[in-house]
């Protein structure tokens, strides 16, 4: 399975490096951390002219933490995200879920940007940033804009980027100190792609009762989706076991997943159910 | 102090670990000729189908590429892979052209071969290669295959390659008189070896000595260069196969493949060093695949539980050709249902049935691990129709070491006997249940803690070793007084060089040190070699090394005895270091001969030894997850002598875990167009670190095999083998109050979670 | 294109395709043919080197990728006088069979000691899960790694854990 031939540049800045993109007519691709991209060039699955390599981008590193929130740089890879303790309070879910990303050489590469571009409809980060109502800065030939991540997912490996476009950084709103949260995920084995989990957080009113619920999901559908069923379910209420339980069948209810080698759409809808399950005790704990 | 005569038994630390462990093993994609040309393979994407056109030249006009060879190329009559084991004249029809002539029969069959530069241009050029292949029905699966409708072979006429039967006693007159009958069906499902190191050779072909050389053997070596002789016309002597370092078989690397035909080929052809390897992907479609089998089987007891018949039909989907092994799973499937069990009267017939899929091959206890799962679940489930403990239905119909040597069923049409050689099956099952405190985990049997339903299960096994004709090795005393040792048994990572190096040390009664090393495998180092196939290295290469040290000592003794002036018979050797005359006056050993001083042994057997035990497995099953939890799982087997305990509790324990990924996860899923659904690793699933951390294995050598004079078995196999009738039955005793019996495996959360849902309340 | 970077401490310089990966400037222009091939899709491990101390695929890295960088691999974790520490407590345990897997779990193993020296058994289980074996059922792997821990610990002597590395 060698790579397919192409010809690669390492640009310096972010200008040059989109020209590049722009200037092959959508036959060129960035690579960030190439775990999910070399494997593909493996597979002859894309044959791009040429590689950008993202690496020597100084804007694209970094994680910002302010009043606003958390800002993670494209190129910021999973190492830095488990290294960096102030996400501890800064983000806790996001951490959690990133727990779960393949195995450890991987995430020593892995970037963030690079896994919104993938897209693949079982992995955490897309997960995150649904959940979280993340929003994604790009660059482009066409100048900067910023897409919400629900419009950013629009079906499996594929984003709304153009071909010229490179995610800049993803930004995360500000996470108070006590919101509850919580992440399940169950894979074939440990470091597989999630054949379903769960992200879900709440914030609590003076009365004990749920608001503003998040509940995102991957692995039971092309991209990652938010239930906003089971959020009506959760808001207003106490998270009780009758509240979790109903919630449990509202997330069965509310997806439609496919059959696939590694799982039945039959038990996937069950599992999915468990994860938001497992997660909203997590949460309620 | 003695150093000597004390290695066998010994846990010496291997000696290959000093090169492996640097990085410095020389596997065959290592190698480098200056001139070489890489060879890519274009394998068939259609799973059947008449080849109406191959177009080349835009692949051959590609810069960088050489040649590309088809069938043209070859000849008029393209060769065919033989048959090593079993090779019955039923099969010659069903045999695989080394490259597609006029079909392709599944996917993965090659069909040309570039010659290229480098591995990128050749596998560039493959995608330049224009194939026209009329598509025919694919042949899913067996029952497809049965109806005949879609033909592999229109000649043959049927899709059915042979029928074997084991019989014993009288099964019909059992069953008819029998107060208790239980009948089911099982499957398990295709998986395979997935050696780590992908296959590949290096042919270099010398014009002006007319002289073949080929690296990358593995297994066979001698039966594989016999035949490529054949194919190519040349003698045998001039070609040598070399073994490198070999990186994993288990049973699938090694074979005689289409590529052991293609490389050389190509070499030849080319007059330049061809080298070859296998990239994952082939590897997954192209190297032997295993396991396929169903089973409808009954069997016959006494309400008390004493078995009286077995009885039934299995079906093995053996792919689309028959290669050089492809039958043994299929007839150890209906010759070992019984296991080390006392059935008197047995009738089990199997199918081979042809389908457009990748040929099968053995892989580690071929057909046994499909059998034992049969038979261990279909006993779990006659106790709890009969209100009897699994312990004391086993332990009860157990084979006694009264009645060693116990023959089991004849199978036909080879009306080849098969006999358990020695062993007390009843000590292996108590000690079992004493390390995993059968007990006390036996009152969690069923319980739902925490969430988890806990299970527990027990089985006994055995496995075949030491599988004959002959071994051979050569000892040479060299002129610096260290000792080589040449064997024909292939090393595959099992330690062969240290554990023979200790056979030998203590049969030359020097230290291990004076070996300057143990030269396996290649076809230069013995005459006449078998390599290293059902569990025989230690019996058969080991044997054949006490013969030629027996030997050895022999010759110096007659070295001796004609410069000390006495007879050979007064002649005493010293440490492996001198020789000591009658009268006390000695003479080193290296100076006995102006050359060094040789002698080649043997071993012949026609007979198998059996390792023998027991697994016990405690799971703890999450039903909404359809996880299944190993706590712990305790292997015990008896393998008569243990030469190096490190090594063959390893191997044990690595087994095992082969199995669990067999119970639980691996498998080859081929859609119904015969598309091979999983090519890659992420989609084929073998065990990793974290999943089963929980195993124990304890080695015994109670019962020495009486076949041969080191008293050893093969062993390396039991512990595949009890994995998946042992973690089938632990899910159905964790799961047994919502009445699940899994009848197939893998043990897959979904699946689980699916009889979970399917058991009626 | 031409490349430059350090290889268990020299410097190296190799003109390559930019398709080539890493893992095969490595082994065929480097002729360092301790790190091995056994997937080319980044699964399992057995080409894990270290790239500025980190464990990484080096089938999903491409070798232009690798200017500028200090790569280790097992050659660079060997000396000829001895074995190492980590190397030793692999023999004693019986940590390899067929040996294909071992330089990975070697590399992948090296880098978590030397960050993680107090990791405990599922610590390492969960690190080497990204590294599949065959042959040894990873328990004796892990028992070696965990023994070998003592080694990397700062009370260990500077030059006690392995022979030249970046």
């Amino acid at each position: 399975m060698k790579l397919p031939p192409f010809e690669y540049a390492c640009p310096t800045t972010l200008p040059e490096a989109v020209q590049l993109l722009a200037g092959h007519d959508g036959e060129a691709k960035a690579l960030a951390g190439g775990q999910s991209l070399v494997p593909m060039l493996a597979f002859r699955l894309a044959q791009p002219a040429l590689l950008v390599d993202l690496r020597k981008l100084a804007d694209l590193r970094g994680i910002r933490i302010s009043e606003k929130g958390v800002a993670l740089g494209a190129m910021v890879r999973w190492r830095e995200i488990e290294d960096d303790e102030r996400l501890d309070t800064a983000h806790p879910l996001l951490k959690a879920a990133i727990a779960h990303v393949a195995h450890y050489q991987v995430r020593n590469r892995g970037t963030v940007g690079g896994s919104l571009a993938h897209a693949d409809p079982a992995a955490e980060m897309p997960g995150i940033a649904m959940t979280c109502d993340a929003e994604i800065a790009v660059v482009g030939k066409s100048g900067a804009r910023v897409i919400q991540a629900a419009d950013f997912f629009q079906g499996a490996l594929t984003t709304a980027l153009t071909s010229d476009e490179i995610i800049v950084e993803v930004s995360l709103p500000a996470w108070p100190a006590r919101r509850r949260w919580g992440f399940e995920e169950f894979a074939r084995r440990r470091g597989d792609f999630a054949m379903a989990a769960a992200a879900v957080f709440y914030d609590e009113s003076e009365d004990g009762k749920a608001r503003n619920a998040h509940v995102g999901v991957i692995g039971v559908a092309d991209r990652p989706m938010r239930l906003p069923a089971v959020e009506e379910v959760l808001n207003g209420r106490t998270i009780d076991q009758a509240t979790i339980a109903e919630a449990e069948t509202a997330t069965s209810a509310a997806v439609d997943p496919q059959d696939d080698i590694h799982a039945s759409a039959a038990y996937r809808r069950a599992l999915v159910g468990t994860m938001v399950e497992r997660a909203l005790k997590r949460a309620a704990a | 102090m003695r150093t000597v005569n004390s290695l066998i038994g010994s846990p010496i630390e291997r000696l290959e670990d000093l090169r492996f462990l640097r990085g410095r093993g020389q596997y065959v994609d290592d190698l480098a000729r200056k001139d070489m040309l890489h060879a890519a393979i274009l394998r068939s994407s259609v799973a059947h189908g008449r080849i109406r056109s191959i177009e080349v030249t835009r692949a051959r006009a590609l810069p960088g590429v050489h040649s590309v060879i088809t069938a043209k190329e070859i000849g008029n009559r393209v060769p065919r892979v033989p048959m090593r084991l079993q090779p019955l004249p039923d099969f010659e029809r069903f045999g695989q052209p080394v490259i597609a002539e006029t079909k392709v029969r599944y996917v993965g069959e090659a069909i040309a071969v570039v010659l290229a530069d480098s591995p990128g241009i050749a596998e560039d050029a493959l995608g330049l290669v224009e194939t026209d292949i009329e598509p025919l029905p694919a042949v899913a699966d067996r029952h497809a295959s049965a109806e005949d409708r879609s033909l592999l072979f229109e000649e043959a006429g049927t899709n059915l390659a042979i029928r074997f039967r084991a019989v014993r006693g009288d099964a019909a007159a059992a069953f008819a008189g029998a107060p208790y009958v239980r009948r089911e069906r099982f499957r398990t499902q295709r998986h395979m070896a997935l050696p780590l190191e992908p296959r590949g050779l290096l042919a270099e072909w010398d014009a002006a000595r007319e002289r073949l050389v080929i690296y990358g053997g593995a297994k066979v070596l001698f039966f594989n260069r016999r035949t490529l002789a054949k194919q190519l016309g040349l003698p045998e002597a001039a070609i040598e196969i070399v073994e490198n370092d070999v990186g994993g078989g288990f049973g699938a690397r090694g074979e005689f493949y289409p590529e052991d035909f293609l490389i050389p080929f190509a070499a030849r052809l080319a007059g330049r060093p061809v080298k070859w390897t296998e990239d994952r992907r082939e590897n997954l479609m192209c190297i032997n695949h295993a396991r396929e089998a169903e089973c409808e089987v009954e069997i016959a007891c006494t309400r008390e539980g004493t078995i009286l018949g077995l009885r039934g039909h299995a079906y093995v989907d053996v792919g689309a050709y028959m290669r050089t092994n492809g039958a043994v799973g299929a007839r150890n499937v209906a010759q070992f249902m019984s296991g080390p069990y006392r059935i008197p009267n047995i009738d089990i017939d199997v199918a081979l049935q042809l389908t457009n899929k990748t040929p099968v091959g053995t892989y580690r206890g071929p057909g046994r691990f499909e059998t034992d799962f049969f038979r261990e679940r279909l006993f779990d489930m006659v106790t709890q129709d009969l209100g009897l403990d699994r312990v004391a239905f086993r332990r009860r119909n157990l084979v006694s070491k009264q009645e060693m040597p116990y023959q089991i069923a004849t199978i036909t049409p080879f009306e080849s006997k098969d006999e358990f050689d020695s062993g007390d099956y009843q000590a292996t099952l108590d000690r079992c249940l004493d390390e995993v405190n059968w007990p006390e985990k036996s009152k969690l049997a069923g319980k739902l803690i925490d969430g988890r339903y806990h299970g527990l299960a027990v089985g006994c096994f055995i496995e075949g070793g030491a599988a004959g004709p002959k071994e051979s090795a050569r000892i040479v005393l060299e002129r610096d007084g260290l000792y080589s040792v040449y064997v024909g048994s292939s090393a595959i990572g099992q330690g062969l060089e240290t554990v023979f190096a200790q056979i030998a040390a203590d049969a030359l009664e020097i230290t291990i040190e004076r070996i300057r090393g143990v030269f396996h495998g290649s076809t230069s180092y013995v005459n006449d070699g078998y390599g290293a196939y059902h569990s025989r290295s230690v019996v058969m290469g080991g044997s054949a090394i006490l013969d030629a040290a027996a030997k050895l000592r022999d010759a110096i003794r007659t070295w001796a005895a004609q410069r000390l002036n006495c007879q050979a018979s007064a002649i005493e050797i010293v440490e492996g270091v001198k020789a000591v005359g009658p009268g006390g006056n000695s003479i080193a050993l290296n100076e006995l001969s102006g050359e060094s001083i040789s002698a080649e042994g043997a071993f012949l057997n026609k007979k198998h030894t059996y390792t023998y035990g027991a697994h016990a497995a405690h799971v703890a099953v999450d039903p909404k997850l359809g996880h299944v939890d190993l706590l712990d799982y305790v292997v015990v087997a008896d393998c008569g002598r243990i030469i190096n305990p490190l090594t063959v509790h390893g191997q044990t324990v690595g087994s095992v875990v082969q199995g669990l990924g067999g119970a639980m996860m691996e498998h080859l899923v081929y859609d119904q167009d015969a598309q091979l659904l999983t090519g890659s690793l992420a989609d084929y699933l073998i065990p990793t670190a974290s999943d089963f951390p929980n195993i124990r294995a304890v080695m015994l050598e109670q019962h020495p095999s009486p076949i041969n004079p080191l008293g050893a078995k093969g062993a390396g196999e039991g512990g595949i083998i009890a994995a998946g009738g042992i973690m089938a039955n632990a899910v159905a005793n964790a799961l047994s109050a919502l009445h699940v019996q899994p009848r197939e495996l893998p043990l897959t959360p979904t699946r689980i979670w699916e009889l979970v849902q399917a058991a009626p309340r | 294109m031409s490349v430059r970077f350090r290889v268990n401490g020299r410097e190296v310089d190799v003109d390559v395709e930019p398709r080539l990966t890493l893992a095969d400037c490595l082994r065929h222009h480097l002729r360092l043919t301790g790190t091995h091939v056994g997937c080319e899709h980044g699964v399992c491990g057995a080409c894990t080197i270290l790239l500025d101390g980190a464990a990484v695929r080096s089938c999903l890295m491409l070798a232009v990728q690798a200017e500028g960088a200090e790569v280790v691999t097992v050659e660079g974790l060997s000396n000829d006088a001895d074995l190492t520490p980590l190397q030793k407590s692999f023999r004693k345990h019986h940590a390899l069979q067929c040996g294909f897997c071992t330089p990975g779990m070697i590399t992948t193993a090296h880098a978590l000691l030397s960050e993680e020296p107090n990791c405990d058994a599922a610590r390492v289980r969960e690190v080497l899960s990204g590294n599949l074996c065959r042959c040894t059922g990873y328990i004796p792997i892990v028992e070696a790694v965990l023994e070998a821990r003592a080694a990397y610990r700062p009370k260990a002597q500077a030059g006690d854990r392995g022979g030249d590395r970046a």
